[in-house]
């Protein structure tokens, strides 16, 4: 047998799609709550002293900073969890003894991983929608950089999950690093509320320019320059692809 | 144009852990098509590696393998879609159904649907009527039983089974024999692993013998257990003898325990045992004795015997 097997993807993907079935409720109920109560607290107890940023009603203004980062976590925990179980219950064998290449298994898991982050990002977007009012500048835009972003993240998660030799390993990179750099890349506030050197040092975190670039997809401007935003969303597609290429080529900590 | 067609032929296969430690060492092994090829050896004698490289689970670290004529490295696809494994340890999903990981396997070797297969399958190993259950509900006999439906479910030309009755009650490895058995009438390559000379004796038609990472004997199951076949009959004595009577001698017996024991090492796979015949010796003589005891030779006297035959030869 030669040439792809796409028939292995499909069967990964729906595997994958039936996991997440089994929480569904939570699994999608957690986001709505999750997004109500930021437009409880940041929308409603802030907002109402904050008025505008930029222009933008606050409440609008945090709607893309807000799916951003359910869509980093989401992405994040699915995907590396989806990879990371096999390995810890040594289901994996099944993977490795089949003929199913690198790019097919990352086809599958990413590709699923990410079906539920879009799935995920699209309820808070309609949520999002029952309490403030959401113009769209660029909505072709906006799904598309979606799709980018979930790929990626999912991307990330995956490396994640093969690197990780234990649940808390499993954590600690979203708890410890990405929670904090979504927080402090103006998901809720705009860079230039900012006074120097923080303004300056912000530039350094990357999740600024993604947050912004999804911003710009609403109101057609953002922190930083859209083509800044693209430049760092693509640049971090390829550095997960590059580094999966070489996991999977290494056989690091999937084969013995 | 070779005699017999082989579907696996192993070259210099060696294989050293990042611990540095060198588990196979240099293994060369031909396995025919249609045969039952059982590879026996104590723990840790390098039986899983081996066959967890073939299936593409621990990398080579030398030597080359291949599979239905595909190289395992450079042409893995060809190579693993022949091959169905079941791995020495239970690996499963306990949350899926037992029809949903076997149909997940088949698509995963990417075999179309075939819903007719998977039923036979699942009918031969009597998990039909438990299709419908969650892995988790079901005994470890059974779980043993969807791995190797797993395994199965892409219509693989070889099957490896890892120790498929470690662990598993006298009548399942009775089944499992017998299913081993049906298996082979399919046509299928069935290579199997097991620390028991009495389930390669049952099964195999080739005997492999593997011992810290070498193999140090491949052989006729038939051949091979004309030399491991030996027993020795353990008689224990109501009153203990001083000397063995010379009416014995054609026995060759010796005395253990003080004069206690008698001790009689037979041939199991010769015409006459010598045993019944002793034993009504012992009567004429009237030595009586209070219990008897066979113990076939452990597979560690048989390793030690048989590495010194290489070295004597
Ligand atoms: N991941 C590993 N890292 C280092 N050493 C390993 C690893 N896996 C196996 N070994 C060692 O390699 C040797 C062969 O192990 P292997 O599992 O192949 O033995 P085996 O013949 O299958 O034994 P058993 O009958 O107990 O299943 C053992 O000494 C084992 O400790
Ligand atoms: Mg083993």
């Amino acid at each position: 047998m030669s040439g792809f097997n796409y028939r292995a993807i499909q069967s990964i993907y729906a595997f994958e799609l039936h996991r997440f079935r089994r929480t569904l409720l939570t699994g999608l109920l957690v986001p709505v709550i999750t997004t109500s109560l930021y437009f409880v607290v940041f929308g409603g107890a802030i907002g109402s002293r904050m008025t505008e940023i930029d222009g933008i009603p606050y409440g609008a203004f945090i709607v893309p900073g807000l799916i951003m980062m359910s869509m980093f976590t989401e992405s994040i925990f699915n995907a590396s969890f989806g990879i990371y179980m096999p390995k810890f219950t040594g289901t994996i064998y099944e993977l490795l003894s089949a003929p199913v290449s690198a790019a097919e298994t990352v086809i599958a898991y990413v590709g699923a991983a990410a079906t539920k982050s879009l799935i995920v990002g699209a309820i808070i977007f309609a949520t999002a929608h029952l309490f403030v009012d959401l113009p769209v500048a660029h909505p072709f835009a906006m799904v598309a950089f979606m799709v980018l972003i979930a790929v990626s993240f999912c991307l990330f998660g995956f490396i994640l999950g093969i690197w990780a030799q234990s649940f808390e390993q499993l954590q600690v990179i979203p708890l410890l690093l990405i929670m904090p750099m979504t927080f402090l890349g103006g998901a809720f506030y705009s860079i230039h509320m900012l006074a120097e050197p923080w303004r300056t040092i912000t530039l350094f975190n990357p999740i600024v320019y993604l947050i912004s670039g999804f911003r710009w997809t609403f109101f057609g401007q953002g922190d930083v320059g859209i083509e800044f935003s693209l430049l760092f969303a693509g640049a971090m597609l390829a550095v997960c692809l590059g580094v999966i290429a070489w996991m999977f080529r290494t056989g690091y900590r999937l084969k013995k | 144009m070779p005699l017999m067609a082989s579907i696996i032929t192993v070259s210099g296969l060696t294989k050293s852990y990042a611990s540095g430690f060198q588990a196979l060492k240099g293994v060369d092994l031909e396995i025919e098509e249609g045969e039952i090829f059982a590879l026996l050896g104590p723990n840790g004698a390098g039986k899983t590696t081996m066959i967890s490289i073939i299936c593409g689970n621990v990398r080579p670290s030398g030597g080359s393998v291949t599979v239905a004529g595909h190289d395992i490295v450079r042409d893995y696809r060809g190579a693993r879609s022949a091959i169905g494994l079941v791995p020495q340890e239970l690996h499963t999903d306990a949350f899926e159904r037992v029809i949903d990981t076997v149909s997940f396997s088949r698509g995963l070797f990417g075999k179309g649907r075939n819903d007719a297969h998977i039923e036979k399958i699942l009918r031969d190993l009597s998990l039909w009527d438990k299709r419908h259950n969650k892995i988790l509900e079901l005994s470890g006999g059974m779980k043993r039983r969807v791995m190797i439906a797993k395994a199965l479910s892409h219509e693989p030309r070889v099957l490896f089974l890892d120790e498929p009755t470690a662990g598993v009650d006298v009548e399942l490895r009775r089944d499992m024999w017998k299913l081993i058995a049906e298996l082979r009438q399919t046509g299928v390559t069935i290579i199997l692993t097991t620390h028991y000379i009495e389930e390669a004796e049952e099964m195999a038609d080739r005997v492999g013998v593997i011992n810290k990472g070498e193999l140090i004997l491949v052989e006729e199951k038939t051949a091979l257990m004309r030399k491991l076949g030996k027993k020795t009959l353990t008689i224990v004595l109501s009153e203990p003898l001083s000397s063995v009577p010379f009416e014995l001698a054609e026995w060759g017996v010796s005395l253990k325990a003080d004069g206690h024991e008698m001790e009689y090492v037979f041939d199991t796979q010769a015409e006459r045992t010598g045993v019944s015949s002793l034993l009504r010796k012992l009567g004429d003589l009237r030595i009586g004795y209070k219990d008897l005891n066979t113990e076939q030779s452990s597979l560690e006297d048989i390793f030690v015997s048989l590495v010194h035959q290489e070295r004597a030869a």
